[in-house]
């Protein structure tokens, strides 16, 4: 039928495994932020939820590094880190190897991406989904943007995929959800962990609530590293998310929270 | 210096089950099969994550070969800050430290 529901969120390891180190009222504000989420993507009554992620190296290596890829498979687990690590029980997700299958049709006609029929769900499909799908009741299709091993894709491929999603995503029967998870400013795994710049998250997200391409598209892998850390590459997930939603932004929640790696935010966005 | 290969061997560690039990039960022979320098050779077998991080392995893989060598979050972000003290500055990559080694951000 057509994109049904757009929004983007936080994945950092730590929102799950170091949830107790954090304040309370900051984790409770922002595990509330990601409820309202759920409530939302499930009022839209999805037939699959698309989880476009910048995954750490669970499934693609430098050994043949897809800039872009969409999962393809009836089935798929996760996470693939140690579970009491990640403080989220291992499960088998549904997928629907059609399905993707018919999408990943729809995005060759526009944007090259790899398919895959295994896929090894890391935290940064499964933080999402924890939150989000509890009861692991949802068909997924799982997508990934390189944003760990240059050279990355340009920013400007990113919303070519994002267009390329809601151009495939309208020509099917069914009913299609898309969460892009990542950054924003974030030096995660590094000595740094914990470093977020504020102002740059804030900047980048006036930005991505007013869909302001021109002003998405501006930014340089260089002038990120620097104001916003390696972590900053995976603004690809929020911009390819704006790109297929084509609206405006509703920022449910933003607030750094440095024992988790990241400010921790969820938003929707309008499909226009 | 094999960053490629040292980086590979612990990207199969995080994802590969029979490669952790040989880890645990014969490490040396599982690192024959990468083509490592002695000093990335000895980093793994110490393990010696201060060092492994200023050879410049991508954090993304580091934190999960700490959390498989069982050391603790705060523990490893102390173990790279006193690496960088030991060892220099990062060698490559894109996870360099900008704090200085003395500074503790969280955790």
């Amino acid at each position: 039928m057509s994109l049904v529901f757009a929004g983007v969120a936080s994945h950092a390891p730590g929102i799950t495994g170091r949830e107790e180190r954090a304040p309370r009222a900051q984790r409770d504000a922002f595990y509330a932020a990601y409820e309202a989420m759920r409530v939302a993507l499930d009022a839209a009554r999805p037939d699959a939820v698309m989880i476009v992620a910048a995954e750490h190296f669970a499934n693609f290596f430098m050994n043949n590094m897809p800039a872009y890829a969409v999962g393809m498979s009836d089935e798929y687990d996760g996470p693939i880190e140690d579970p009491e690590w990640l403080r989220i029980p291992h499960r088998v997700i549904k997928g629907d190897a059609d399905l993707s299958q018919r999408l990943i049709r729809g995005l060759l006609d526009h944007v090259d991406v790899a398919y895959a029929e295994e896929w090894r769900f890391d935290h940064g499909i499964m933080v999402p989904l924890h939150f989000l799908d509890p009861d692991n009741r949802y068909t997924v299709i799982p997508g990934n943007i390189n944003c760990q091993g240059p050279p990355l894709t340009p920013l400007h491929r990113a919303w070519a995929f994002g267009e390329a999603i809601r151009a495939a995503a309208d020509a099917l029967p069914e009913r299609i959800a898309l969460i892009g998870t990542g950054g924003i400013s974030h030096w995660p795994a590094t000595p740094d962990s914990g470093r977020i710049n504020e102002a740059w998250d804030r900047a980048f997200l006036d930005k991505w609530v007013a869909n302001d391409k021109a002003a998405m598209l501006a930014y340089t892998d260089e002038d990120t590293y620097r104001d916003a850390g390696q972590g900053g590459f995976e603004i690809r997930t929020f911009i390819a998310t704006a790109a297929a939603a084509r609206g405006k932004g509703t920022l449910l929640h933003y607030a750094p929270i440095p024992i988790y790696a990241v400010g921790c935010t969820a938003a929707t966005m309008e499909i226009v | 210096m094999s960053l490629y290969q040292l980086s590979k061997l612990l990207y199969t560690l995080n994802r590969d089950e029979s490669a952790k039990q040989r880890f645990r039960d014969a490490p040396a022979a599982l690192l024959d099969d990468y083509r490592l320098t002695a000093e990335e050779r000895a980093a793994v077998l110490a393990p010696d994550i201060g060092l492994l991080y200023v050879l410049g392995v991508n954090g993304q893989l580091l934190m999960h070969f700490a959390a498989l060598c069982q050391i603790e979050w705060s523990d490893y972000l102390q173990q790279m800050r006193d690496g960088v003290k030991r060892h220099g500055p990062v060698r490559a990559g894109i996870y360099a430290m900008t704090t200085s080694p003395d500074e503790k951000v969280a955790g």
